[in-house]
């Protein structure tokens, strides 16, 4: 038997030492005005969501590396602290705590699904740090602490269903999506949109799938009765990731060519066609804002340093990298002028902040905290890669709130003077919920 | 699709009197056409659909060629030269044919040349061009295609042309799908009479065309005879359609099935005979698919046999996987059920890394070889997508293969007997560590098959193998532990359960319910559809 | 020592409650960290400034917490598999049902401070156009009704597959495999935006808690806090159990339940009553995580969660009930140095570590440690 004393002795010990452990793990340390300043990565690298997220990890540390080799900013150096939140929700919260809190981080890029930018949200709004999202997502959200580089769904649903149904003369519709709430939003609001113009109930189709489905005979036969009425008709899939390749599989199994009814998908890009042999899918569309096919020197600058520092030819460029691109350059660029890293005075002197996009235009980031952004369909082509067929005559800037809903019709987001306000109801005249403002 | 008639019967006009006159015309400008060929690289696309409409009917020997090539994206230009050339992919770059004489153009490289752009509606358009001139092939197959791409064009010129070939026909298929052309466009017809013997032409048929062209009349038409026969004549159409859906829910139901039980007659042997469970399975499957596309970058220019190739590749390396697994963990744990679960586990995911190192964490590109494209059409109702077909044909010759195995080799025999009672087994002097070693590896090579059919269907990347873990292990059990018959049962009809479930409830609630059902099955029955009988099963 | 210790519990009756902790060395030392982390842990927070080296942040409060959580829901597991042998890979699927109970609480406290401002609906419903609050909804506003819920709800669950599967003696792999398909059943059917749960994105954006902000960090402590205390006083039930007459039979049912079956147990009755307590401290568990993390979404439910809390158990000490809390909170504290480290290296070092335990390692941490006592 043990000496009681000697085991209690003992148990403290224990505790102190893990204790111990565990604040040098916290470790708070003051930081000096010449230490480099921090960019925080917040990319899942493993788990379901690294397919998606690797390159765009890859794509901060290559745009580090750059703005490094041109001097850093403001004579300090950048320096890039990666996580992994391994496609887990709450370790997306709790290592973007860790990016804030521990590693004192002057900025942050990442996150990919919007549940994931939802577990993250309150962490950065009550830590105060600046979250960059690259992704085109369904918008009902403005946050002073995020901004969203991505489409909203006026920069990319709605300009390629115009397309579609002016230039290709579609007039029947199937929206297919993956059960969450990117793909839910956006198709209640290309719903009413279709509606609002002319399209009756009856020619809507609505159907949901669960994330990696694979089994698509029944829901494309489905799709090929509902287009077999005599009616053009074309698909909107916000089919997302992985579900993809059986999808167009069956589609093209089942004998459903591009010319007959054409998929235009929102969730489909040159990354996700690298993994599908694109031979069948000519002539399906995409609509993004960037296409690697962009014939511009940016562009071809920007492809060209991705292969060095990738050192593989084939490796692809795509939307959210481009958008990682633009915000990544608004945030040097409002650093500038700003003169010092610190938050708030960065939060209010990127608003209006113009940089070329990879494309041949500009992007401006606008009070909502959404920036502007040119909308193209492209064609898939058998390589892989996109043709062009239509784009929007400038850029289109980010509506935050959908006016096609009728809970946020009202509602819009301004983050600077007076407003101050991501929810403002123009109607009561009241900013409504998050606690904005207290 | 929006096109303006009037131009419509002007450029069909041309057409035919190109074709009239083509012996004639046997000399054409080169000139005028290699410019028509340069202005395909138009900016706008109304100038580069122009300008196929002109090869088109230009008459000249090349112009087929030019347009296919168009339709197969081996069109390119010199973006120096801004020449339009033919191109073909070669090891370092492109081989480069001039359009017009035909002739060899030299070599460039990828950064030299870029495709010619069109979109859908020129597609289109260069389809129908071909279809008419494809009319008067001397190969049947290309006048049935010819005549099936015309089929959805209600333009009436077509209908004529057609009208003047149908007679010199001599395939009975070919002369059905013109009757049809003709009897769709005589329902236009100003005279009910008229009208009336166009609809009873148009019976039998079930094609989307006529099913929405008779609907029309039954709603719209001025005479109410027409109107009565049309839509007595729809509701047969409905009728037949209705059966055929059926039949097609059953050929789905069946083909998920088909591979529920392919991933699972793996286990069935792994997990089924040996006992052990194995939840590497899944990345047993997923190594299968990764051999096809390693085959595949291995023997590109022979896609064809790439599949066929890679059934064997598959069987052995995802075999020798399973056998070194045994060897080196497997063996160790006979007898703890539950802890084989928790090492293969781990192995699962070290596998899964292992594949993320090697090919990277994104999907595998891995080719449909064109003989398993498509799909048999019985009618137009029905058709079987062959790539299923071939994967149903496959997982049946899996299990006779299986059975053959089990029922009529020593090898087989001595599986059973270790399984049955080791102790025995041994003491008649089988050598209980080789047989455990090859049960194992050919249950690991059999996932491995199952990953080459699964790379068909589905993406090749490192989380393949996690989506039908659960699924196999429950086709096992719901089937009966131990008996490859019970999975083939239990995989095909939680398959067409599945695929009945789905048009009512939706592609998650159908699984959900799917589920729920199986755990309560097998609180009814633990032992399965087809419990094993005799003192294994006991102590099991 | 400790081979001889379980035999001899087994042979000399005791009375249960008086020396609960009687021979249970590594379960006082795991009670004594936890009243010396309850007490320490606050103070190095709360009172110690942030620039001294004793300052504990926030952050490795709450990360502390996660980890109290999973130690629970481990402690939970080893329960039914150290003490009745039913491996349960589903749950994870008691420990996401708490949760969400928790997190139906934490929504409703949100009130009209929700994006829509709506004072009654959650943003997904008002979203999902929804008229008024599904019935199932109703009563969680209140916190007491919630912390009822966190334990019945759970609870009712375990009873009722507990009651199906005992009573037609489904064992082993079989009980393992069907309690996998629950997760997974329960995974998908709560993906559903219908359902009412708030689909994929599942139910976050929390404000406060019992009136307090859940961010603050007095709240924070609290929850680490409390926690700890449910870790706690879960290892005392637990304890209780396995030293009672009950938990004796039980142990007997996973050595040889025929036997004890013919010597007129019924055993499905023992089995589901250690099965249905072992799912509630799962649910409580899961409860206590929520409003830490953040964020319930039904990912919680994943399958592979659940595999993953059985390896924590194996790791720690299977049977130990004190081993398995402690890998549960171990095996998380290595992946969260890991991924931070080795991101990529990450799976390896876990999976190679099922293996090694399962091969080299049969007790775990606990039965290493005790052998390199005994050689001592």
């Amino acid at each position: 038997m043990i000496n009681l004393n000697m085991l209690r002795r003992r148990m403290v010990t224990t505790a102190a030492a893990g204790a111990l452990a565990l604040s040098g793990l916290a470790g708070g340390n003051a930081v000096a005005q010449d230490d480099p300043i921090k960019v925080g990565v917040l990319h899942s690298l493993s788990g379901t969501m690294a397919i998606s997220e690797t390159a765009l990890k890859e794509t901060i540390e290559m745009l580090v590396e750059q703005q490094n080799e041109e001097g850093g900013l403001l004579g300090r150096e950048l320096e890039t602290v990666v996580v992994d939140p391994a496609s887990d929700w709450p370790r997306f919260a709790e290592q973007a705590r860790q990016l804030l809190e521990d590693d004192e981080v002057d900025v942050v890029f990442g996150t990919w699904t919007s549940v994931s930018r939802k577990s993250v949200l309150p962490v950065f709004e009550e830590l105060n740090g600046l979250l960059f999202y690259p992704v085109q997502y369904e918008g009902e959200e403005s946050s002073e602490n995020v901004f969203y580089l991505g489409a909203a769904p006026n920069q990319q649903a709605i300009p390629a269903v115009d397309y579609l149904m002016d230039e290709v003369g579609v007039e029947r519709w199937a929206l297919l999506g993956t059960d969450y709430v990117y793909p839910r939003t956006t198709n209640k609001i290309l719903e009413q949109y279709l509606m609002d113009h002319g399209v009756a109930a009856e020619d809507i189709m609505i159907n949901y799938t669960p994330f990696g489905h694979s089994d698509w005979q029944s829901i494309v036969s489905e799709v090929r009765e509902f287009g077999s009425q005599g009616k053009k008709t074309a698909v909107v899939s916000t089919i997302n990731g992985d579900a993809n390749v059986p999808f167009y599989t069956e589609l093209g199994n089942q004998g459903v060519s591009a010319s007959d009814i054409p998929v235009v998908a929102f969730s489909v890009g040159e990354q996700e066609l690298a993994g599908i042999d694109a031979e069948p899918l000519v002539g399906h569309l995409a609509a993004w804002n960037y296409f690697m096919s962009a014939p511009t020197r940016e562009n071809l600058e920007f492809i060209q340093a991705w292969h060095e520092f990738k050192g593989d030819t084939d490796a692809v460029t795509n939307d959210p990298m481009e958008a990682h691109y633009i915000g990544f350059n608004m945030w040097v660029e409002a650093v500038r002028r700003a003169g010092t890293t610190d938050v708030d005075a960065v939060k209010e002197a990127i608003i209006g902040v113009t940089v070329p996009n990879l494309t041949g235009g500009f992007a401006t980031m606008m009070p909502n905290h959404h920036a502007t952004k040119p909308v193209m369909i492209g064609e898939i082509q058998p390589d892989g890669q996109f043709a062009v067929v239509w784009e929007t005559a400038g850029e289109v800037a980010g509506d935050a709130w959908s006016d096609y809903l009728p809970e946020s019709a009202n509602i819009i987001a301004s983050w600077r003077e007076p407003l101050l306000c991501g929810n403002y109801n123009v109607e009561t005249g009241e900013c409504s919920g998050q606690n904005y403002g207290d | 699709m929006q096109r303006n008639p009037g131009y419509w019967r002007l450029l069909v006009g041309l057409l035919l009197a190109v074709m009239v006159c083509a012996t004639v015309h046997a000399e054409t400008d080169d000139t005028a056409f290699a410019e028509q060929v340069a202005a395909l690289n138009a900016r706008s696309f109304d100038d580069k659909a122009d300008a196929a409409r002109a090869i088109a009917s230009s008459g000249h020997p090349r112009a087929t060629t030019i347009l296919q090539a168009l339709l197969d994206s081996s069109l390119y230009f010199r973006v120096i030269e801004g020449d339009v050339v033919l191109a073909e992919a070669t090891d370092d770059g492109f081989a480069l044919t001039d359009p017009v004489t035909g002739e060899a153009a030299g070599a460039a490289t990828q950064y030299e040349v870029r495709r010619v752009v069109i979109n859908n509606a020129i597609r289109g358009e260069v389809r129908d061009l071909l279809a008419r001139s494809g009319l008067t092939s001397d190969d049947p197959s290309v006048r049935r295609e010819a005549v099936r791409q015309l089929l959805d064009n209600p333009d009436p010129a077509i209908a004529e042309q057609i009208g003047g070939l149908i007679d010199e026909e001599p395939r009975a298929d070919i002369r059905r799908d013109m009757a049809l052309v003709l009897g769709l466009s005589r329902l236009q017809s100003e005279a009910a009479a008229d009208r009336l013997l166009a609809l009873d032409s148009l019976r039998g048929s079930l094609a989307d065309r006529v099913r929405n062209e008779v609907r029309t009349l039954a709603n719209d038409d001025p005479d109410p005879a027409v109107r009565a026969e049309a839509a007595q004549m729809l509701a047969g159409i409905e009728e037949r359609r209705e059966l055929w859906g059926f039949a097609e829910q059953v050929f789905f139901g069946l083909s998920m099935g088909s591979v529920l039980m392919l991933a699972a007659f793996g286990l069935a042997i792994t997990f089924g005979v040996m006992g052990v469970i194995n939840m590497a399975h899944g990345e047993l499957i997923m190594l299968g698919a990764y051999t096809t596309y390693v085959v595949q970058q291995l023997m590109p220019n022979h896609i064809e046999y790439s599949v066929l190739v890679a059934i064997p590749a598959a069987f052995l390396v995802a075999g020798s996987f399973g056998v070194a697994i045994e060897r080196g963990i497997i063996r160790f744990l006979y007898g703890r059920p539950l802890e084989t679960l928790l090492a293969t586990f781990g192995l699962s995911l070290i596998l899964q890394q292992l594949v993320r190192t090697v090919f990277s964490p994104l999907n595998r590109r891995v080719s449909t070889p064109d003989w398993m494209a498509g799909s048999i059409e019985v009618n137009a109702a029905f058709s079987l997508t062959l790539n299923r077909l071939y994967v149903i044909a496959f997982a049946l010759l899996v299990f006779l293969g299986l059975m053959a195995i089990f029922k009529r080799t020593t090898l087989g025999l001595r599986v059973r007997a270790v399984s049955q009672n080791r102790a025995m087994a041994r003491a008649v002097g089988v050598s209980s560590a080789r047989i455990d070693a090859l049960t194992f590896g050919l249950g690991a090579g059999v996932a491995g098959l199952a990953g080459v059919a699964l790379s068909q269907l589905t993406n090749v990347g490192p989380n393949l193998g996690q989506g039908y873990i659960i699924d196999s292990f429950l086709v096992v059990v719901f089937g009966g532990v131990g008996n490859l018959w019970g999975t083939l049962v239990g995989g095909l009809s939680l398959g067409v359960l599945n695929k009945f479930l789905e048009p009512q409830t939706g592609a998650v609630l159908a699984k959900v319910l799917v589920l729920v059902f199986i755990i309560l099955f097998i609180q009814k029955r633990p032992q399965g559809l087809f419990p094993q009988r005799g003192r294994a099963a006991a102590e099991g | 020592m400790a081979a001889n210790e379980i035999t001899a519990t087994r042979l000399i009756p005791q009375a249960p409650h008086r020396r609960l902790l009687h021979g249970d060395l590594g379960g006082r030392i795991l009670l004594g960290i936890l009243a010396a982390m309850i007490v320490v842990v606050p103070v190095l927070n709360l009172m110690v400034p942030a620039d001294s080296p004793f300052h504990v942040s926030t952050y490795a409060v709450t990360l502390m917490g996660r980890y109290l959580c999973f130690a629970l829901l481990a402690l939970a597991l080893d329960l039914v598999w150290g003490y009745c042998g039913i491996l349960s890979l589903g749950h994870g699927a008691f420990f996401a049902l708490g949760g969400y109970a928790m997190g139906m609480y934490l929504m409703r406290q949100i009130g009209d401070r929700g994006v829509y401002g709506d004072p009654v609906l959650p943003d997904f419903m008002v979203f999902l156009g929804w008229e008024k609050l599904p019935w199932f909804w109703y009563g969680f506003d209140h916190f007491w009704f919630a912390a009822l819920m966190v334990l019945a709800v759970p609870g009712l669950l375990g009873f009722v597959f507990g009651w199906l599967a005992f009573r037609s003696r489904v064992t082993g792999v079989y009980l393992s495999i069907i309690s996998q398909a629950m997760t997974y059943a329960l995974m998908l059917a709560f993906f559903r935006n219908e359902m009412g749960f708030g689909g994929n994105n599942g139910l976050t954006d929390f404000k406060d808690i019992l009136g307090f902000s859940i961010s603050a960090p007095g709240t924070r402590v609290a929850l680490f806090m409390a926690s700890g205390l449910a870790l706690g006083a879960s290892y005392l039930i637990c304890r209780t159990i396995v030293r009672s007459r009950l938990g004796r039979v039980v142990t007997a049912v996973r050595d040889a339940e025929p036997r004890t079956r013919s010597l007129g147990y019924r055993t499905d009755r023992y089995k589901l009553w250690v099965w249905t307590v072992s799912a509630m401290l799962s649910g409580l568990a899961g409860a206590l995580y929520v409003p830490q993390v953040g964020i319930i979404n039904p990912s919680e439910f994943s399958p592979l969660n659940s595999i993953e809390a059985v390896v924590w158990v194996a790791v720690g000490g299977r049977g130990t009930l004190y081993g398995a809390a402690l890998g549960g909170a171990l095996v998380n504290y290595a992946q969260t140095l890991l991924t931070a480290w080795l991101a990529e290296l990450w799976l390896f070092v876990l999976g190679a570590l099922f293996v090694a335990v399962t091969l080299f390692f049969p007790r775990g941490l606990v039965g290493l440690l005790r052998r390199r006592g005994d050689g001592s």
